[in-house]
């Protein structure tokens, strides 16, 4: 096995733990804490492809400000232990059954595409944060352009949603 | 065993780096708290440490083992993983972040490899994202500790501080676009050298000049992420007892002061990096005299250590002190001798003259500045640090295309 292999396994095995503890685990800060463990092994993974940038944003963006919020609202909220109902144990055997059939989905598509696992090395535009803003600015920059109009129009909505009625 | 040492030398000279950083900047922390307590106590007009050792150089020594070996209660219902794992974590990410800083420009050869100075390859292309990464998750250490301290007190320090670190995290990444326009590049060294295109400006040619304002909203809202004064809301004694740290104790409240004076020098290395020329020399390269400048002020300071070791009260002060300023001289000397030694100790020689100076800032800024108010604190961060770095983003990117449409060079 060679290194990067290695790293690989480590940090894939990180991601699919933190991910199974986000689900187990019964108070909502422990399940984020999971949840940012899951973003930072997938930056890892980012990183071992050669896409830094990609590596440092996901952490920047997700792993930092995202989670972040949720930890926030979660302390402010000062939310507890989270309560099973009757309906959230009826939904554990039907999701289990659905986990079952997306992983044997995603292993069969692997299986038919033929293709040997190995860490893929990104060499092309997504590699470097030249190719990445050229990308973004010059191929794609109407569909980018929209995505900001959506997100500033989201930004206005939960403005106007959380200002206080004017008495 | 030597094939295995000769294929992994690049792995075994990046351990010994480490390890060594690791010392230097723990032992840096350990004398940054008595530089500390030393200046502010000369701010107001006290003596300072001055009982264990001589002028108190001790005094950090003592306070390590005190740390080391104080009990150490865990208060009842706390939530204990995350208890344990907040100074951890937030050790661990301050002490990372270090790790990407270069601390010179040439490489040192040694055994025909070059080592250069500073963890991170030289050639990493995403420097300073790498830092603000890090940095991001700088939060969860303060917000967690807080948290899971279940106490009151702790709870609202660490609201405060993810609230604040969040507000600012924005106006400290959108300050330094500016620099990165006009380097056209994430790579810190790259952040240096474009700063030396005109070796003649020397001081002139740095990006604190065109980036005046850039500086300006970096700095402060660097010193908010840093949660020190005027910024220290998250441990706001008079309000919050300790702030997030209140139910912490021993070792482990030393990891949370740990990280605090690791991340003052981080913050310190990205001023003196982005906008003051890095390892620059202040002065045009073609004044070569002032290459003697460092032997020219550790002679002086050794001998004079000397001198005042010599008079000094104690024994152990008149042994230790007098030691220690011949070490200091020599090594002065050393530099006049070996022209090469000279030339190399060139860049690490200014980049920590700066970093201390910054250091000094901060250091002077916790003597003279009273604490935010937290509602102004928030204003602050957001209707003035915000957007004026955008603005600043903005002026920058139209001088950079005003030059590149009419040449101005």
């Amino acid at each position: 096995m060679t290194a990067p292999l290695i790293v690989f396994f480590v940090l894939a095995a990180l991601a699919v733990i933190g991910a199974i503890n986000l689900i187990v685990q019964k108070h909502p800060i422990h399940s984020a804490l999971s949840l940012i463990v899951v973003m930072v092994a997938l930056a890892g993974l980012y990183l071992l492809m050669g896409a830094e940038f990609v590596a440092a944003v996901q952490i920047i963006v997700y792993g930092g400000a995202i989670m972040v919020l949720f930890v926030f609202v979660i302390m402010l909220l000062n939310a507890g232990v989270e309560e099973h109902t009757s309906i959230s144990k009826m939904a554990g055997a039907p999701g289990l059954l659905l986990v079952v059939a997306l992983a044997g989905f995603v292993a069969a598509t692997l299986a038919r595409s033929g293709a040997s696992v190995q860490a893929a090395t990104q060499t092309g535009a997504l590699s470097s944060t030249k190719g990445i803003s050229e990308m973004v600015f010059k191929d794609f920059v109407y569909p980018f352009e929209l995505t900001s109009f959506l997100i500033l129009v989201a930004i206005l909505g939960a403005t106007v949603l959380a200002q206080r009625e004017k008495s | 065993m030597r094939a295995l040492l000769s294929a992994n030398v690049e792995l075994l000279i990046t351990i010994v780096k480490i390890a060594l950083l690791l010392f230097i900047v723990l032992t840096v922390n350990a004398y940054l708290t008595w530089f500390e307590r030393k200046v502010v106590a000369h701010i107001q007009s006290r003596w300072g440490p001055h009982r264990v050792g001589p002028h108190g150089l001790l005094q950090p020594l003592a306070d390590g083992v005190k740390f080391l070996f104080k009990e150490d209660p865990t208060p009842a219902g706390v939530d204990k993983f995350v208890y344990y794992l907040a100074p951890l974590l937030a050790l661990a990410l301050a002490l990372t972040s270090i790790a990407i800083i270069p601390f010179g420009p040439q490489p040192l050869r040694l055994f025909g490899h070059d080592i250069y100075l500073g963890i991170a390859p030289p050639d990493l292309n995403i420097g300073i994202l790498a830092l603000f990464a890090i940095t991001a998750l700088g939060v969860y250490g303060v917000a967690l500790a807080g948290w899971s301290s279940n106490s009151k007190y702790p709870l609202l320090g660490g609201l405060r501080s993810s609230a604040q670190m969040v507000s600012y995290e924005l106006a400290l990444t959108m300050s330094v676009v500016g620099v990165l326009l006009m380097a056209g590049s994430f790579n810190l060294r790259d952040i240096i050298n474009a700063q030396a295109r005109h070796p003649q400006l020397g001081i002139f040619g740095w990006n604190v000049w065109p980036q005046i304002l850039g500086f300006f909203c970096f700095f402060t809202a660097a010193v908010a992420e840093t949660n020190r004064v005027p910024f220290d809301l998250p441990e706001a004694e008079s309000e919050l007892v300790a702030g997030f740290h209140t139910e912490y104790a021993s070792f482990k409240f030393a990891m949370f002061f740990i990280a605090e004076y690791t991340s003052m020098i981080t913050v310190s290395c990205l001023c003196t990096i982005m906008f003051f020329g890095g390892w620059l020399s202040p002065f045009p390269t073609s004044w070569t005299l002032t290459h003697y400048l460092p032997s020219m002020i550790l002679i002086p300071f050794g001998l004079w250590v000397i001198m005042d070791g010599v008079r000094y009260e104690t024994v152990f002060g008149r042994l230790v002190l007098p030691a220690v300023g011949a070490a200091i001289a020599l090594l002065g000397l050393v530099f006049v001798v070996l022209p090469s030694v000279n030339e190399f100790i060139q860049g690490p020689f200014w980049l920590l003259s700066k970093i201390l100076t910054f250091l000094f800032v901060y250091v002077w800024m916790r003597g003279t500045l009273p604490r935010f108010r937290y509602d102004q604190l928030m204003a602050f961060g957001w209707k003035l640090l915000l957007p004026v770095s955008i603005v600043n983003v903005i002026l920058t990117s139209f001088v950079i295309l005003a030059k590149m449409q009419w040449g101005a060079r």
